[in-house]
């Protein structure tokens, strides 16, 4: 359970939470960017650079504060896992390199116990395609040419993507990639303390630290529950994925569920 | 497992996973999406969400469905969300319920 709760380590949720003033804070940003859209037109550029609809990067470190803490422990189990496997090194820098929990859990759990190579990458990889459709619903909110868009892609983890996200099918950048900031600290912090420190630590587990993911994604989710609509394709993913749990390979689950968002096409 | 096989597993990984992120963004470039796909992409979160927590609450090792402590810590936090309170308190009452569920079975 440990582990496949863990499966959603570094992507954590939302941000809202910590401090009810933090959330407040992104709301009233979100209203200022509003009225400066108001005033300026859409795609009007604000005089310091920043589009006119946009938070500042700050902003979105603030809102990916409260994801420290579990970015922190899922962080600490995945270093305590990967470490007899891979050893201390090799196991902090695949937390900076590959930077993705989830896959990370799932490669290294396979090599663990004595998977290919060929599987372990390709579940990883699997994991990770959910970046695709996630990636192309942020792409009209980057900059830049391909390599700055490219660039600013690499920021989106599941729990800065949906903060990002505005409900009404636009992101805010600054929030997206501020609020993974916070998060890659400690999700490295938590994989060198994992690794080098493992035998002192204990399991997470014993502490429900891998509860908080499904709770921080599930009060996300309320927070998008503003009509029949978002609630018809939040059933619909769930059923999706808890079908093809027993059947799919790990990963699979959520990425088959983003079809649920499908069901977007019947309101135009 | 070799030195060798960990280091090639990281490194392709890392840019399986950088193409994957730069996909999206590289090919759409700065176009806007049609009406019809906005409809779509507004309904991504709640769909991908969803389904984060019922793997993540319900999913076993060896793809495996179950109802255990971390679903019970999470049917805790759905209560104190119906009850409004605030995002933190939500999350520590999940991962306090698993805890002491943990213990106590």
């Amino acid at each position: 359970m440990c582990y496949n709760t863990a499966m959603n380590l570094m992507q954590v949720s939302n941000g809202t939470t910590l401090a009810e003033a933090d959330a407040d804070d992104v709301l009233a940003t979100a209203d200022e960017s509003a009225a400066r859209e108001a005033a300026s037109g859409p795609r009007g550029g604000a005089p310091d650079g920043r589009g006119p609809d946009e938070s500042r990067l700050v902003d979105g470190v603030k809102a990916g504060l409260p994801l420290v803490l579990p970015a922190l422990a899922i962080g600490m189990s995945f270093g305590v896992l990967a470490e007899p496997v891979m050893g201390a090194f090799a196991a902090i820098a695949m937390s900076v390199l590959v930077f993705a929990g989830a896959a990370q859990f799932a490669s290294v759990s396979i090599l663990a116990v004595g998977g290919s190579l060929a599987s372990a990458v390709s579940a990883g990889l699997l994991i990770n395609t959910r970046f695709l459709p996630m990636g192309l619903a942020v792409a009209p909110n980057l900059k830049g040419g391909p390599l700055r868009r490219a660039a600013e892609g690499q920021t989106m983890v599941d729990a800065s993507w949906a903060l990002a996200n505005r409900g009404d099918g636009t992101f805010d950048r600054q929030i997206m990639m501020g609020a993974t900031i916070p998060q890659g600290i400690a999700w490295w912090g938590g994989t060198a303390i994992g690794a080098l420190g493992g035998a002192l630590l204990g399991d997470p587990a014993t502490l429900g630290l891998d509860a908080l993911f499904p709770a921080f994604y599930l009060a996300l989710l309320a927070e998008e529950m503003s009509d029949r609509a978002m609630l018809s394709s939040a059933l619909l993913g769930a059923a999706i994925a808890l079908v093809l749990v027993p059947f799919a390979p790990p990963g699979i689950p959520v990425v088959a569920a983003s079809a649920a968002a499908l069901l977007g096409l019947r309101r135009t | 497992m070799s030195t060798t096989t960990i280091w090639i597993m990281i490194a392709l990984l890392t840019v399986g996973t950088v193409a994957i992120k730069a996909a999206g963004p590289v090919a759409l470039g700065g176009r806007d999406l049609p009406p019809r796909a906005t409809g779509v992409v507004a309904r991504l979160a709640p769909s991908l969400l969803a389904a984060l927590v019922v793997v993540d609450a319900f999913g076993g090792t060896d793809r495996t469905l179950a109802i255990d402590e971390t679903a019970a810590g999470l049917a805790a936090a759905g209560l104190a969300l119906l009850a409004k309170l605030p995002m933190i308190v939500v999350v520590l009452i999940a991962a306090v319920v698993t805890a002491v569920l943990r213990a106590v079975l």
